[in-house]
C-alpha cells in the first residue's frame, strides 16, 4: 500500500483492516464490530453449531432482538403471541448464552432497533468496520465506520473468524452543495438521491457523502442518509467524522473515555479522504433544490416532490420500463397525473432504523403540536430504542402525541416490515418514515409512500399526503 | 455445500427487473430458524392469491417450469434486504443458477455461499434466452462452470465472466471458512498489531 498516494476515507479504512491479500485481489477483511439480531443468526449458530466452532472474538460481538418485538404488551419472549417469532427471539436468547455473546435484553432500556442502538451506545466507532445480518447496517457508515449488511453465511463466517472475503469496492462521491431549504429534512435529500441515481445506482460502490449539505446535518440526519445507501444499491455510505460526530460520540456508553478518547480522536482526525482522493464516480446535488419528498411507487427511486404528480407511464420510451411503472402504478392504486396531494392516507409510520431517532420524534411531535390526526386514520409513533423513548417522554413529546390521537408505542422495527404485529392491510395507504416501499412489505397488498417524518405527522393531520410546508 | 459443475435443466423466464428479495421471499416467511423448507413459499405474492390459491399465470405455477433449474430476469435481480431466506428459498425451490444482467450486491453474495451461480449476461443475451426458456421443455439450457459458458438449445455458446477464486468454491463446493481459518495466524498477529496501535477500541463485554 502506497503512502504517497491520495486515499479516499473508504480507501484509509479498507487499508487498516485487510489482514491478508489473497492473489487474485480478494481481501482476507478484519471486522471490529459484529452486531446481531434474531432473524438472521439462528441458521448461522446452528452452523458453528454443527461444525464444532467457537465464536473468535465474543467480545467483538453484540445480539439484540428487534424484528420481532411487539411494540405493544409485556416486554419477554414468553409473551409474544405469534409462536414463530417467539421461537426466534427465544433460540436468539439460547444461542447467546451458550457462545458467550453479549446480549441486551429486551426488557432492558437500551434495547430497540439494532442499527439505532449501535451509534447510540457508542459501539458503532469511526474507523471501525462494522457488520450485520441486516442490509441496513449502512446506517452506521454516519459516523465514518465501514459499515455494511451481511447474509447469514457471511454472520458465521464473521462469528468464526472475524473477518470476511472481499474485494473493494468502488468510490462513488455524492457531493450534496449549499444546505435544505426550508421543510425538507435528511430523509427528503436520500430520497432525491435515490431519484437522482436510481436504485441500482450505487451498485459495487461504497458512498461518500460529502459536502455542505452533509456537514450541515446532526448525526441523525446523516444516519438517515446513510441508511438508505442500500436503497441505492451501495453496500455502505460514509461521511466524513468531523466535530459533529466526536462530540456525538463522546461520552456513550461503550465509546472509549478519557486519555483512550483522546488517543482515538488523533486517529480519527486522519480519516477524512485527502485532497485529490479520486473517486470512480462522482455526482453533485444542490441541496436547495430539494423539496419534501414522496414515493410513487414500490421502489425507493420511485420518487417525486410532493408538489408533483403520479407519472405517466405513456411518456416512457423504453418498454420495459413502461410496464414496470403500470405495474407499480396497479399496485398502488394510482392513476396518472392525480396530484400528490390529494392522496388519502389510512396509516401513518413514523419510526424504524431510518427515522426512529429523537431526533424524528421531534419533528414529528412539532407538527402535531395543537392538532388532531385525522378522522379514520390509524397513526403510530415508534421510537427507535429505549433510551430514544425514555428522552421523548422526558421531553413531553409521547403526550404531545397522544394528545393528537397518535399511538405511542414500545421500541421495534414495528411496521416497517410485515414480520410482527404491526402491519398494514391489503389495500391501506400508508405514509411511513421507514425505508423500503417494496410490495407488501408493510404487509401483503399494502401501499407505502415513504416520507419523512415531519411529511408524516403533516398526512396523519390532515388525512391526505400534505406539503408540511403549507402547515406553518 | 454441493459442488457446482455443469448444469443442464429447465429454465424459467422471469422478464422482470429489480426483483427484490420482499418478493422473492415476503418478510412474513423469514421466521425459521432453519435453511431448509421456504422453497414453497418462493415467489409467494406472484405465485398465490390471496385464497393461497396457485396463480395459474406465473411461471412457476405451470410445466414445466415448475422443475426449473435456472431463471432468467432482467437488471437488479436480489435487490433490498440482505436476507439469506431469498438464496435458501430459491435452492429450496431447486434454482441452482440464475442469469440477469445484473445483482444486486449482498444477493450475489448469498447466491455462492449458498451453491447457487449467478451469471451475469447482457440484456440483449437475457433476453433471448428469456425467448429460448419460453420455448418450455424441449429448451433446456446448460450452464458450464468449468468452461465458463452457457449453452443455447441451438448449441451457441456464451461465455460468461466469473470470478476465479468464487469460481474455485463452487466447482470443489468448499466451505468459505475452511479456507479462512488456513489464515489463521495472519488474524492472529493482525490482532496483536491493531491492539498495539489502537489501544482505544473497546470491547462490547464491558461498558468503558
Ligand atoms: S427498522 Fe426496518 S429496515 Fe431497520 S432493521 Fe428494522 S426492519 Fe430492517
Amino acid at each position: 500500500m502506497s503512502e504517497s498516494r491520495p486515499r479516499t476515507l473508504f480507501d484509509k479504512i479498507w487499508d487498516n483492516h485487510v489482514v491478508e491479500r489473497l492473489p487474485d485481489g480478494t481481501c482476507v477483511l478484519y471486522i471490529d464490530r459484529h452486531l446481531v439480531h434474531e432473524v438472521t443468526s439462528p441458521q448461522a449458530f446452528e452452523g458453528l453449531r454443527m461444525a464444532g466452532r467457537r465464536l473468535r472474538r465474543p467480545d467483538a460481538t453484540i445480539a439484540v432482538a428487534d424484528h420481532n418485538i411487539p411494540t405493544v404488551g409485556p416486554r419477554n419472549p414468553e409473551a409474544i403471541a405469534e409462536e414463530d417469532s417467539r421461537i426466534q427471539v427465544q433460540t436468539l436468547e439460547r444461542n447467546v448464552k451458550e457462545f458467550g455473546v453479549p446480549y441486551i435484553p429486551i426488557l432492558d432500556v437500551r434495547q430497540g432497533i439494532v442499527h439505532i442502538i449501535g451509534p447510540e451506545l457508542g459501539i458503532s466507532l469511526p474507523g471501525t468496520t462494522i457488520v450485520c445480518g441486516d442490509s441496513h447496517t449502512s446506517t452506521h457508515g454516519a459516523l465514518g465506520a465501514l459499515a455494511f449488511g451481511i447474509g447469514t453465511s457471511e454472520v458465521e463466517h464473521v462469528m468464526a473468524t472475524q473477518t470476511l472475503l472481499q474485494k473493494p469496492a468502488k468510490n462513488l462521491l455524492i457531493r450534496v452543495d449549499h444546505t435544505l431549504g426550508f421543510g425538507a429534512s435528511a430523509k427528503d435529500l436520500v430520497l432525491a438521491i435515490i431519484g437522482k441515481i436510481t436504485t441500482a445506482g450505487g451498485n459495487g460502490h461504497v458512498i461518500e457523502y460529502a459536502g455542505e449539505g452533509i456537514r450541515a446535518l446532526d448525526m441523525a440526519g446523516r444516519m438517515t442518509v446513510s441508511n438508505m445507501s442500500i436503497e441505492a444499491g451501495a453496500r455502505a455510505g460514509l461521511v466524513a467524522p468531523d466535530e459533529t460526530t466526536f462530540a456525538y460520540v463522546k461520552g456513550r456508553e461503550y465509546a472509549p473515555k478519557g486519555a483512550a478518547f483522546e488517543q482515538a480522536l488523533a486517529y480519527w482526525r486522519t480519516l477524512p479522504s485527502d485532497p485529490g482522493a479520486q473517486y470512480d464516480t462522482t455526482v453533485v446535488l444542490d441541496a436547495r433544490e430539494v423539496a419534501p419528498m414522496v414515493t410513487w411507487g414500490t421502489t425507493p427511486g420511485a420518487v417525486v416532490p410532493v408538489t408533483g404528480v403520479v407519472p405517466d407511464p405513456a411518456t416512457v420510451g423504453d418498454e420495459g420500463a413502461r410496464a414496470q411503472m403500470q405495474r407499480m402504478l396497479d399496485y398502488m392504486g394510482l392513476t396518472p397525473g392525480t396530484r400528490m396531494e390529494d392522496l388519502p392516507i389510512d396509516v401513518v409510520f413514523i419510526g424504524s432504523c431510518t427515522n426512529g431517532r429523537i431526533e424524528d420524534i421531534r419533528a414529528a411531535a412539532a407538527v402535531a403540536r395543537g392538532r388532531r390526526v385525522a378522522e379514520g386514520v390509524r397513526a403510530l409513533v415508534v421510537p427507535g430504542s429505549g433510551q430514544v423513548k425514555r428522552q421523548a417522554e422526558k421531553e413531553g413529546l409521547d403526550r404531545v402525541l397522544l394528545e393528537a390521537g397518535f399511538e405511542w408505542r414500545d421500541p421495534c422495527c414495528s411496521m416497517c416490515l410485515g414480520m410482527n404485529p404491526d402491519k398494514i392491510s391489503a389495500g391501506q395507504r400508508c405514509a411511513s418514515t421507514s425505508n423500503r416501499n417494496f410490495e407488501g412489505r408493510q404487509g401483503p397488498g399494502g401501499r407505502t409512500h415513504l416520507v419523512s417524518p415531519a411529511m408524516a405527522a403533516a398526512a396523519a393531520v390532515n388525512g391526505r399526503i400534505t406539503d408540511v410546508r403549507q402547515l406553518g | 455445500m454441493d459442488k457446482f459443475t455443469t448444469l443442464t435443466g429447465v429454465a424459467a423466464p422471469l422478464p422482470l427487473a429489480n426483483v427484490d428479495t420482499d418478493k422473492i421471499i415476503p418478510a412474513r416467511f423469514l421466521k425459521t430458524i432453519k435453511r431448509s423448507g421456504l422453497g414453497v413459499h418462493l415467489f409467494d405474492t406472484l405465485r398465490y392469491d390471496a385464497a393461497g390459491k396457485e396463480r395459474p399465470e406465473f411461471v412457476l405455477n405451470q410445466e414445466p417450469y415448475r422443475h426449473a433449474e435456472i431463471l432468467i430476469a432482467h437488471e437488479n435481480f436480489g435487490c433490498g434486504s440482505s436476507r439469506e431466506h431469498a438464496p435458501w428459498a430459491l435452492l429450496d425451490f431447486g434454482i441452482r443458477c440464475i442469469i440477469a444482467p445484473d445483482f444486486a450486491d449482498i444477493f450475489y453474495n448469498n447466491s455462492f455461499k449458498n451453491g447457487i451461480l449467478p451469471i451475469r449476461l447482457p440484456r440483449a443475451v437475457c433476453d433471448a434466452l428469456i425467448e429460448d426458456a419460453k420455448l418450455g421443455g424441449n429448451a433446456r439450457l446448460t450452464v458450464d462452470l468449468e468452461r465458463q459458458v452457457v449453452v443455447r438449445p441451438n448449441g451457441e455458446e456464451i461465455h460468461f465472466d466469473i470470478d476465479p477464486f468464487r469460481k474455485h468454491l463452487l466447482l470443489n463446493g468448499l466451505d468459505d471458512i475452511g479456507q479462512t481459518l488456513q489464515h489463521a495466524p495472519a488474524i492472529d498477529a493482525y490482532e496483536a498489531r491493531r491492539r498495539a496501535a489502537e489501544p482505544w477500541l473497546p470491547s462490547t463485554t464491558e461498558a468503558a
